[in-house]
């Protein structure tokens, strides 16, 4: 194995009397309870540079780039910035060094506008001591021209889609002017174009001499954007290499220990009646005219561009927000679905976007996570809840998914971001439901984990469940989808059988 | 759904999880510090026991156990997220409902003269019920309003002393039927608040009812797109506190055997002060009953035992604030060490 240790690896040219690293991270530890998140981990980052961090979900990548933001402090070892140890006691500490992150899951104030949320705590003041908003408006039209994104500097945060929320988060990141740019999968809720804006970003931070971590599960953008990739399992450190030293199988191969065989393992399975239409649906101001079948045993992959309406489709589906106009009919049978009550006992399932939102439980434990959505129907007697029974399910899901927690009782806010998706996943899985629409189903969801979502979500379609899955990673809807339905701003703009179905169809009707 | 398992999985699982000292045990040993002080106090006051005189004990808990039962009620409705400001008012229009229903014949001045001599069931259902209704109306102002949880209960609050007051045009109710008086007698009360706690106990931990009223604590949005009725089960949450703050204006007024306008001034504060020093958060998703249980019984040993060692009762009120605002320093600090474990 062609591992290249760290210190042979290529000197960066700058100058000698610079260090060459900006950030140098020395033996580090840390121990949650009943787990070691990190395990003397060592890792350089040059001035410069895009670096990628790797590894399966919980393998402790988020952990490290809180330590290094000041979120948490290590048990053991240092962080040396610009050759200087330092000591970073809180976010506050490593912002002042120079150190900003975009965490991974969102973190603002949904009722504060864009322009607010940006330089909060460093608003503009006016003479009177008092927020000068004339200033902080043009600061953040300043920023968004700079970062050529498109958002009105006073719209409120919570009218965001997800993608939205998610640029300014990255342009509030930038704000700062730091050094070092933490991104914890920034691109797990954004689509091609945004992604593609987003790169254009961080070359620019790249070539005016600052450092980005970049934290992703996606193969392409990693080679699209590295220089350097490390890759970590197990809260180990595992390796550093140039990115250009790499492939794609030896990056799998070193991040989960094994094989993967197929990635997008749609199999045959038997296509049977139609179980779900949809006919005409609209939502006032948001998408009109959606009409569709599904049928059992087929799996219909839904694209689109971010703000396409693809999500707001699988809301009103499911009641959410119920549809202003149109039919949905199951079995043939028109049916009113004006809640998710009610669409969850027409045997319907919606795995949400936002996991953080409409989600998670983030005080309670992964056993109340999962079960929660089983209550409304099965495992009840009497209004008692079956708990013992339950326990074992949720236990066989936990095994099945590979969800990595010490055990059930575990708070869910301390799971990893992918482990907390595996979670929401199994939480629908257990409604046993005949139509399951997920939305973004492997968001946040390391390599290894999403062959066995997609195959499970395969074994599924194959022993007759009905399947719509919204997905912005081209590779995964056209791998695993009988059928392709393309949206653009709010219609339809085509629907592509499996054999048609390629990249540049299917982003030709993405934009329009 | 038998998806394999590769070998190699990163999955560890040490299938049992570590013990972890419940918080209720936190708040156990508060309570018994808080005793202990009051005894060592005792000797060095009043050279006597505070602990050794066991009527003294079976009285703090009677204090309380009306206070308790509020508490209970306001529990539930602080996991949901919410808050009852209404539960003192509630309680005094339920006396009054239930004491005018249970006057006796020869009282020349009775409520509803019509109406004297009834078996005691009618007072105590109809006092329920009345409290039941009020938070049914609690519940439903915030469910379909969408009113925030303080105003609508500090409206209920205002408006349900008004009427415990317009009802009789501030007149007491007296000569109450001794069938009904017998309810509030002895230790009755105290019962009644240990059964109601274990009942509710069991129905936070065991049932749908529980696990929901949680999942909405700790996120609405999730849980209503977990197939929950939030309206639904919002209006069940508050009508059951309403229900109990209306059980324990009937027990006051069974008790005193008079039904007051004035009855249950300020008990909304000290259930709410007690379910919060027993550990549940005002944000919503955490708490449990056997906290709140201790919690109010701390509020008893604290009046009780100011009144031992003769503290006035403005300090008595200071060092309640106080402790008010360190149970919620407490759980604020549990909260952030819960986050960076
Ligand atoms: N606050 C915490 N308390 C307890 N355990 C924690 C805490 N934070 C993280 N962990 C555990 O530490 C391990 C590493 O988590 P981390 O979030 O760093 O993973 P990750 O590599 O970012 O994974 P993902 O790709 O899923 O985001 C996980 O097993 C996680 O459960
Ligand atoms: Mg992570």
């Amino acid at each position: 194995m062609a591992v290249t240790a760290l210190g042979m690896m290529t000197p960066p040219s700058v100058s000698t009397h610079a260090p060459p690293y900006l950030l140098e991270v020395d033996s580090v530890r840390k121990e949650f309870p009943g787990v070691v998140a990190l395990d003397s981990v060592c890792l350089r980052i040059r001035p410069g540079t895009v670096h990628a961090l790797m590894g399966e979900n919980g393998a402790g990548k988020s952990t490290l780039m809180k330590i290094i933001a000041g979120i948490y402090t290590p048990d053991q070892g240092m962080i040396r910035l610009r050759g200087e140890p330092c000591r970073l006691t809180s976010p506050l500490d490593a912002l002042e060094a120079g150190i900003a992150m975009i965490h991974q899951e969102l973190n603002l104030m949904s009722f504060m506008t864009i322009a607010e949320n940006i330089w909060i705590r460093r608003e503009p003041l006016n003479r009177f001591g008092l927020v000068d908003h004339a200033e902080l408006r043009r600061r953040t039209r300043d920023l968004f021209r700079r970062l050529k994104i498109d958002l009105d500097p006073d719209q409120a945060v919570g009218e965001l889609t997800v993608a939205g929320r998610q640029m300014v988060e990255i342009a509030k990141a930038v704000s700062y002017d730091s050094d070092v740019l933490i991104m914890d999968e920034p691109t797990s809720a954004l689509t091609d174009r945004e992604v593609a804006h987003l790169f254009a970003i961080v070359e620019d931070l790249r070539s005016r001499g600052k450092a980005i971590i970049y934290i992703t599960h996606k193969m392409n953008e990693v080679f699209e954007i590295a220089d350097d990739i490390s890759i970590f399992r197990d809260g180990r450190h595992i390796l550093t290499d140039a990115a250009s030293n790499l492939t794609r199988d030896k990056l799998i191969n070193l991040m989960v220990g094994r094989e993967i065989t197929q990635m997008f393992p749609k199999g045959e399975s038997k296509i049977g009646e139609v179980v779900l239409s949809v006919e005409n649906l609209a939502l006032e101001g948001v998408f009109s005219n959606v009409s569709f079948e599904l049928r059992a045993g087929e799996i219909l992959g839904i694209a689109g561009l971010v703000g396409s309406g693809r999500t707001n489709v699988a809301e009103a589906i499911f009641g959410m927000t119920p549809a202003t106009a149109g039919t949905i009919r199951i079995d043939g049978k028109p049916v009113r679905v004006d809640s998710p009550k009610t669409a969850m006992a027409h045997k319907l399932a919606l795995l949400t976007e936002d996991r953080k939102e409409t989600g998670l439980f983030l005080m309670l434990s992964v056993l109340e996570n999962m079960e929660l959505a089983a209550l409304t129907d099965r495992y009840v007697q009497g209004g008692f809840v079956a708990q013992s029974e339950l326990n074992g399910i949720c236990a066989t899901m936990k095994n099945t998914l590979r969800v990595k927690t010490p055990h059930l009782q575990e708070c869910i806010e301390n799971l990893s971001g992918g482990n907390q998706q595996k979670v929401l996943i199994a939480r629908w899985l257990m409604t046993q439901p005949r139509v399951l629409i997920l939305d973004e189903p492997t968001r946040g969801i390391d390599v290894g984990a999403k062959a066995e979502i997609h195959r499970l979500i395969s074994d599924l379609a194959a022993q007759g469940m009905a399947i719509i899955m919204i997905s912005s990673e081209l590779p995964e809807i056209l791998g695993m989808s009988d059928r392709v339905m393309v949206m653009h701003e709010g219609r339809v703009t085509g629907t592509v059988d499996r054999a048609d179905a390629d990249q540049v169809t299917i982003m030709r009707l993405a934009s329009g | 759904m038998n998806a394999s398992v590769n070998s190699g999985g990163v999955v560890e699982t040490p299938a049992r999880r570590p013990f972890k000292m419940p918080v209720e045990a936190g708040i156990f040993l508060v309570l018994v510090a808080i005793a202990l002080a009051f005894e060592a106090l005792g000797w060095m006051v009043r050279g006597e026991s505070f602990l050794g005189n066991s009527q003294r004990l079976v009285i703090i808990v009677l204090q309380v156990s009306i206070i308790g039962l509020l508490a209970i009620g306001v529990t539930q409705v602080i996991i949901t997220s919410g808050v009852d400001l209404s539960s003192g008012s509630v309680l005094a229009l339920s006396a009054m409902v239930a004491a005018s229903l249970a006057q006796t014949s020869d009282n020349a001045r009775a409520v509803f003269p019509m109406l004297t001599d009834l078996p005691a069931v009618v007072p105590v259902i109809a006092g329920v019920l009345v409290g039941a209704l009020a938070g049914v109306v609690n519940g439903g102002l915030v469910a379909v309003t969408g009113i925030p949880p303080f105003i609508a209960t500090l409206g209920m609050m205002v408006t349900a002393r008004g009427l415990a007051r317009y009802y009789t045009h501030g007149q007491p109710i007296s000569r109450l039927s001794e069938d009904f008086t017998w309810i509030g007698a002895g230790a009755t009360p105290v019962i009644v608040f240990l059964v109601t706690a274990l009942i509710f106990h069991v129905a936070l931990r065991y049932t749908r009812y529980g696990k929901f009223t949680y999942a909405i604590g700790a996120n609405a949005q999730a849980a209503r797109v977990s197939g929950i009725n939030i309206g639904r089960h919002l209006i069940v949450v508050y009508g059951i506190a309403g229900l109990l703050a209306g059980l324990g204006g009937v027990m006051t007024a069974a008790r005193s055997a008079t039904g007051q306008a004035g009855m249950g001034m300020g008990y909304e504060l000290d259930a709410i002060a007690a379910v919060v020093i027993g550990g549940t958060s005002l944000t919503g998703g955490v708490g449990r009953i056997t906290g709140t249980v201790i919690g109010t019984v701390i509020l008893g040993v604290m009046t009780s035992g100011f009144t031992f060692v003769g503290i006035d009762a403005y300090v008595q009120d200071i060092v309640k604030g106080l402790i008010i605002v360190a149970a919620v320093t407490a759980d604020q600090y549990r909260m952030r060490r819960r986050k960076k474990a």
